[in-house]
């Protein structure tokens, strides 16, 4: 798939918690076919202290409207000013970038783990899951029910399990706490949020054999394989994480320590 | 329409625009943005004899106007880079020149000896300045004596343009140049990256893995003009202006400095058409003033 460099309009900007927002953007060009997983370089203006590009992943896209959503987390400076975008503004992005989540088969049941601003690339995911004809499940973990962002799209897809640290909403403790996770079968898994959540996801994944899929997120300064920053250690060496990835198969990664 | 085009040794280029090493992977990264081919010359990553793993990450960290990197000269090898990248690099039709690095001088000439023959590579760059290594690397570019051990023995090993990538972490930059031109080096460049750290103080932890790594972009392009301006009036041969260039208005003040081309680098991360802007800027700039050729205002703040 070409890569391109482009401004995008800026069509909505929806707050969802204190820390969350979706940012719509459309082109003026028809998208490019984009996969679940792949991610954008975002180059955010009128912020000084902001050098670089910030890797974002698509978190949604419609092709009826010709339009990529964005879940971004308020996290520093640059996502701050993103958070500030009006609707009619534009965002020079790069994209798509990276490679996807292996699509499941026809009648798999599948499960699907996030947390934080890691459940992004889940809603597209979930969605292209379910036109693939698989059973999609959600299980997400938060530190309280204040932090859970809307999720009524991500209901619409299969059914959303909920964990919190502090059991106001939900199971209490960690998503790897939800017991679907761990009684019922799953023929993939696929996560994204924190390291050690996942590298806990992928732990019972390898355990009970279960197909694990992880989309990991790196500091990046290119985003299209020539500065080799955001290289992990993998089976077959150092890869990028923009080029070779953000998705790994957890087999592949050095960091799955079984335990 | 202005002559864009410069000489460096024998080599000539189409015009004084290249894309620094490290900062264009092999060139096809940016096939889907630019044609390579508009460039003068794309200088291709760091190259050394035997595979290497580079540095742990973290290995990047924003900075204020720049960043921090402390990759470590990741790369395949040159068997590898023979067999798997050169057959696509010697189709581009421009100026692919290698960036040499070795732990020792018998490695830096060898390689330098492996690149010779082949064709499609008209020149290297000879990189005694890379800061995020143990072995090798700056520490040839620091010591006036290695690098002039290092240089005459690549000069033997090598016939074709010789190009020799100094470190600014010296305190006399004209010393290094002059090496350079004395040990028959045909052009130097400059300059590599400033060693730099950050500090995350929320965890209080470097940044980087490697605690210390080197500093690029537009942070510090002051540093890097004054060294090119000093190097380009203590030698005769051509200096390479590299350090922070983002547009051509930064190119132009590399080559009036005293500069026969420059090389984009960190910008490039941003803006993946930086390099082919800057060849546009340059000639517009050079037609709407009235000059027939770059080289009219190259150096020119050093004339009269």
């Amino acid at each position: 798939m070409k890569k391109r460099i482009e401004d995008l309009t800026v069509t909505e900007n929806r707050q969802l918690t204190d820390s969350f927002f979706v940012l719509k953007v459309t082109s003026s060009l028809t998208l490019p076919e984009i996969m679940p997983g792949q991610f954008v370089q975002v180059l955010v203006a009128d912020s000084p202290s902001t050098f670089l590009r910030r890797p974002l992943s698509v978190h949604d896209v419609n092709v009826t409207e010709n339009t990529i959503s964005l879940l971004i987390q308020v996290a520093g400076k640059g996502t701050e000013r993103l958070s500030k975008l009006r609707q009619g503004e534009t965002l020079n992005i790069i994209y798509p970038l990276g490679n996807s989540f292996t699509l499941p088969h026809k009648g798999e049941k599948v499960l699907l783990t996030g947390g934080g601003c890691g459940m992004a690339p889940l809603l597209y995911l979930g969605r292209k899951t379910k036109e693939a004809g698989a059973q999609v499940n959600f299980a997400f973990g938060f530190r309280n029910r204040l932090r859970i962002p809307e999720h009524k799209e991500f209901k619409k897809l299969g059914i959303v399990h909920l964990a919190t640290e502090d059991g106001s909403e939900g199971c209490k403790g960690l998503v790897t706490d939800i017991p679907a996770l761990r009684e019922e079968k799953w023929d993939r898994v696929y996560s994204c949020g924190p390291e050690l959540m996942m590298k806990a996801v992928a732990d019972e994944c390898l355990r009970r054999e279960i197909f694990c899929e992880v989309s990991l997120e790196n500091l990046m300064a290119c985003g299209i394989g020539a500065c080799l920053c955001c290289v992990v250690s993998t089976t077959s060496g150092n890869m990028c994480t923009c080029t070779d990835g953000p998705v790994f198969n957890v087999r592949n990664l050095k960091w799955q320590i079984s335990g | 329409m202005a002559d864009l085009r410069i000489k460096i040794g024998s080599l000539l280029f189409k015009n004084p625009v290249m894309m620094a090493s490290g900062t264009c992977g092999y060139g096809s990264e940016f096939d889907d943005f630019i044609d390579i081919e508009q460039l003068g010359g794309i200088i291709v990553k760091g190259t050394t004899l035997e595979p290497r793993e580079g540095n742990p990450c973290p290995r990047m960290a924003e900075t204020a106007s720049g960043m921090l990197n402390a990759v470590g000269l990741q790369n395949k090898g040159i068997d590898y880079f023979v067999k798997n990248i050169y057959p696509h690099l010697s189709q581009y039709g421009t100026n692919v020149i290698v960036n040499v690095n070795g732990n020792t001088v018998e490695e830096y000439t060898e390689l330098a000896g492996r690149l010779t023959d082949l064709v499609a590579i008209p020149a290297i760059e000879l990189n005694i300045s890379c800061p995020n290594v143990k072995r090798g690397g700056m520490i040839f570019g620091t010591n006036p004596d290695a690098a002039r051990e290092v240089i005459a023995s690549v000069r033997k090993a090598y016939h074709k343009t010789l190009i020799v990538k100094l470190s600014p972490n010296v305190t006399d930059i004209t010393e290094f140049a002059r090496i350079s031109a004395g040990e028959g080096a045909d052009a130097v460049s400059l300059i590599n990256t400033l060693v730099g750290m950050a500090i995350d103080a929320k965890t209080m932890k470097p940044r980087l893995s490697t605690i210390t790594g080197g500093l690029s972009g537009p942070a510090i392009k002051p540093v890097a003009l004054r060294m090119v301006w000093q190097a380009a009036k203590a030698v005769t041969i051509p200096v390479i202006g590299i350090g922070g260039i983002m547009n051509a208005e930064d190119a132009l003040e590399f080559i009036m400095a005293g500069a026969t081309g420059v090389q984009v680098g960190t910008a490039s991360f941003i803006e993946p058409r930086t390099a082919i802007n800057v060849i546009s800027g340059i000639e517009s700039f050079l037609e709407a003033r009235g000059f027939a050729s770059v080289s009219e205002i190259t150096g020119i703040i050093n004339r009269n």
